[in-house]
């Protein structure tokens, strides 16, 4: 035991000594929490619109001063002729234009009937989608103001879990399940290919040790770095993005800590397979960012996945542990709705464990 | 003498085991799964259906949601309770539950309401979902109204540049960005490192030649290999998915060689402040995380607030996804982005500059 503590005692000093590495392994999740939590939305807002009004009365003010008043839409141009409408689409100053035909208010009164019409970038379908959804509100709105006409309100919606719609409440979970992939996963990997490189393995395997302590003691720092990330990151979003807890606190530890264990599975398994830091490093870091970033539901809901996508992302540990978190810390449900999460996650823990330790060579080839 | 560096490292990266292999295959395996996965369109959403009134109008409301290429309605459920588990269970994204005497109150009053409740922790999912649908009820009932005073402004909508509202048209080129962001950002950043830490940086210290040349040898291979990357990546966006730049190619490789040397000069920096390549990987990876998510690769830079768009201001990747999506999606010529190759140029002979400055030959 002793030996052991030694062991684990060298691998803190290794990472101790390295105040660049660990100042970012600590501040890389609080900085990616404040970011994902503040800067990044998917509510679409700020739209840049430009106006082209040919009939400048009572109708098409209305709904101009509307669209002037609206916190979705960012008035850049009033235009007069379809030659700049273009040019503005073009360039992507403006994302959409609205266009009044003349005497709007004249054909409402007699005819019963005007036209408006919405020219939309495309580029982003969402955007694009949101945008003449807010456009049509607000026409519906000035004609309701126009006729006097009240249309009712069919349905009240309401917000289950987060009833503010805040980006935060999903995109915590996420980072949670980014950061501590890429620190156990990547770290535990690149220090253990790393002995092997420059030579200091041999040493190690030669000590009384057994092998299996030499893993473990790599394993131990990284562990707790983890755990110190996971407070901040819980800290964080509690305090300063006001993403609240609503579970149960140690049910939420419990399944981070499953899913830390599994990581560091995952760092000694790619340790076994490959010879270089380099290639250690690539393999972590790109072929496991990039899916845990877009296959694990982070982002992008994997319900939108066609079928192999949907199968893979099975697969992905970070995909469980997201699912467990939004459960347990954002819908407050109680630990048996979470048990298929802990189930697979445990499951991989093992089966990653087995196949490294079975794979760890004492001897050098 | 820069012919010869240049061919030292093309040697370098050939000889390796495992980088050519990542140069080759990784741009592929992208390709072929990401514009998949990255997908926000919103379709199938699963709707539970809470239907108290169980009568003709209730039905029709029914029938009209699961129309929609946006929902399914995917259960009936006895009660809101019973409907609450299949959202817990994850089984369903959005609750409509109908009130008893709906019908009789819609044709008695008028104001009759149904109730939404949306699953909110899934963000675009449960937001854009809950206003589809109510705006599909709004739309059911104003094309029940008879009195004709619904429609006096009528709104003609054309989209422009991606009419189908192809989503994978909107993610190819930025995932085209990303690949070429990492690929030739990692591997420049940990190549001097690497010198340093094997101990062959010693060797080049004592010959004669120049930081410049030096630096530029370092550049020129991943340039290249940027150029094999993107024509990778283009010819497979055309045959898998049918995206092809509208606008012309030649503009499309000027911008992206400018861009290329952008993330290549930011990583040999990196490398160059760098002792050992653990070192150089985690500020590279700090750097492209920020630069990633700020870049309006997943969320529109619009809705950011002010201090986060000043970021994304200084953060090259943005620029060069405006780029690329507005060749590849609305064709436009070197005129409409002046603002966006400025600021790559500057960008680019900014981290160069650095490079060559802080490459030391002295320890």
């Amino acid at each position: 035991m002793r030996q052991f503590l030694t062991f684990v005692k060298k691998e803190f000093m290794h990472i101790f000594r390295d105040p660049r590495t660990i100042l970012i392994l600590l501040l890389m999740p609080a900085i990616q929490i404040i970011l994902f939590g503040f800067a990044l939305s998917n509510e679409v807002k700020n739209i840049d619109i430009a106006i082209y009004d040919q009939s400048h009365d009572v109708a098409s003010r209305m709904v101009i001063r509307k669209i002037g008043e609206s916190p979705y839409f960012n008035l850049v141009a009033s235009i007069d002729n379809m030659n700049d409408a273009n040019k503005l689409l073009q360039s992507g100053k403006a994302k959409v234009v609205v266009i009044f035909e003349s005497n709007l208010y004249n054909k409402i009164l007699h005819e019963g009937r005007g036209d408006v019409q919405v020219i939309t970038d495309g580029t982003d379908p969402n955007t694009s989608n949101a945008v003449t959804r807010y456009v049509q509100v607000i026409i519906a709105e000035a004609q309701q103001g126009l006729t006097n006409n009240y249309m009712p309100v069919n349905a009240e919606l309401s917000m289950l879990y987060n009833p503010q719609m805040k980006s935060s409440y999903s995109f915590v979970p996420g980072v949670m399940g980014m950061i501590l992939m890429l620190i156990c996963a990547m770290m535990t990997s690149i220090s253990i290919v790393r002995e092997k490189e420059v030579g200091t393995m041999e040493v190690l395997l030669v000590s009384p040790m057994k092998p299996i302590y030499i893993i473990l003691s790599k394993a131990v720092p990284y562990f707790t770095l983890s755990l110190v990330n996971l407070t901040t990151v819980l800290l964080l979003s509690v305090f300063l993005l006001d993403v609240p807890i609503s579970g149960s606190l140690f049910w939420l530890i419990i399944v981070s800590v499953i899913f830390i264990l599994v990581a560091l599975s995952i760092g000694l398994l790619i340790s076994t397979l490959v010879d270089t830091q380099v290639a250690a490093m690539l393999i972590s870091g790109l072929v496991f960012m990039m899916p845990v970033m877009l296959l694990s539901g982070m982002i992008f809901p994997v319900e939108n996945m066609p079928f192999i996508l949907r199968a893979i992302a099975q697969f992905i540990p970070a995909k469980w542990y997201i699912l467990a978190v939004k459960k347990l810390m954002i819908q407050g449900l109680p630990v048996k709705y979470v048990l298929t999460e802990v189930s697979v996650l445990v499951g991989m823990a093992v089966v990653f464990t087995t196949i490294s330790l079975k794979k760890f060579r004492i001897r050098l080839a | 003498m820069l012919k010869y560096l240049i061919e030292k490292e093309f040697k370098a990266i050939m000889r390796n085991k495992f980088l050519p292999k990542l140069i080759l295959v990784f741009p592929v395996m992208m390709m072929l799964l990401m514009p998949w996965a990255a997908n926000l369109d919103i379709k199938d959403i699963k709707v539970a259906v809470v239907d108290n009134d169980r009568s003709q109008l209730s039905t029709g409301l029914v029938n009209k949601i699961n129309s929609s290429t946006y929902f399914i309605v995917e259960r009936y459920a006895k009660s809101y309770n019973d409907a609450k588990t299949m959202v817990q269970n994850g089984e369903v994204d959005i609750i409509l539950e109908i009130p008893e005497n709906y019908e009789k109150d819609q044709v008695r009053e008028k104001n009759a309401k149904v109730n939404i409740s949306v699953n909110a922790v899934n963000g675009t999912r449960g937001a854009m979902g809950g206003a589809y649908l109510s705006n599909i009820i709004s739309e059911f009932f104003s094309g029940r109204n008879v009195s004709g005073q619904t429609a006096l402004i009528n709104v003609a909508t054309q989209t422009r540049y991606n009419p189908t509202m192809d989503y994978k048209k909107f993610m190819v080129p930025a995932l085209m960005t990303m690949l070429l962001t990492l690929l030739c950002g990692f591997l420049p950043a940990l190549n001097i490192v690497s010198e340093k830490e094997a101990g062959t940086i010693e060797q080049i210290n004592v010959t004669p030649i120049p930081k410049f040349t030096f630096i530029f040898s370092k550049l020129i291979p991943y340039w290249i290999i940027g150029f094999i990357v993107l024509t990778i990546v283009i010819l497979l966006a055309k045959i898998i998915y049918g995206v092809s730049p509208v606008g012309s190619l030649a503009t499309f490789y000027l911008l992206a060689s400018v861009f290329v040397l952008v993330v290549s000069g930011l990583g040999l920096v990196i490398s160059n402040y760098s002792n050992t390549m653990q070192q150089a990987m985690f500020v590279m990876f700090f750097f492209m995380l920020i630069m990633i998510m700020m870049a309006g690769l997943f969320t529109p830079v619009d809705s950011m607030p002010e201090w986060a768009q000043l970021i994304a201001g200084i953060n090259p990747m943005r620029y060069f996804i405006e780029i690329m999506r507005m060749l590849y999606l609305k064709g436009s010529g070197l005129s409409d982005l002046t603002r966006q190759i400025t600021a790559l140029a500057l960008f680019a002979a900014a981290f160069n500059l650095w490079a060559i400055i802080s490459y030391r030959k002295k320890n």
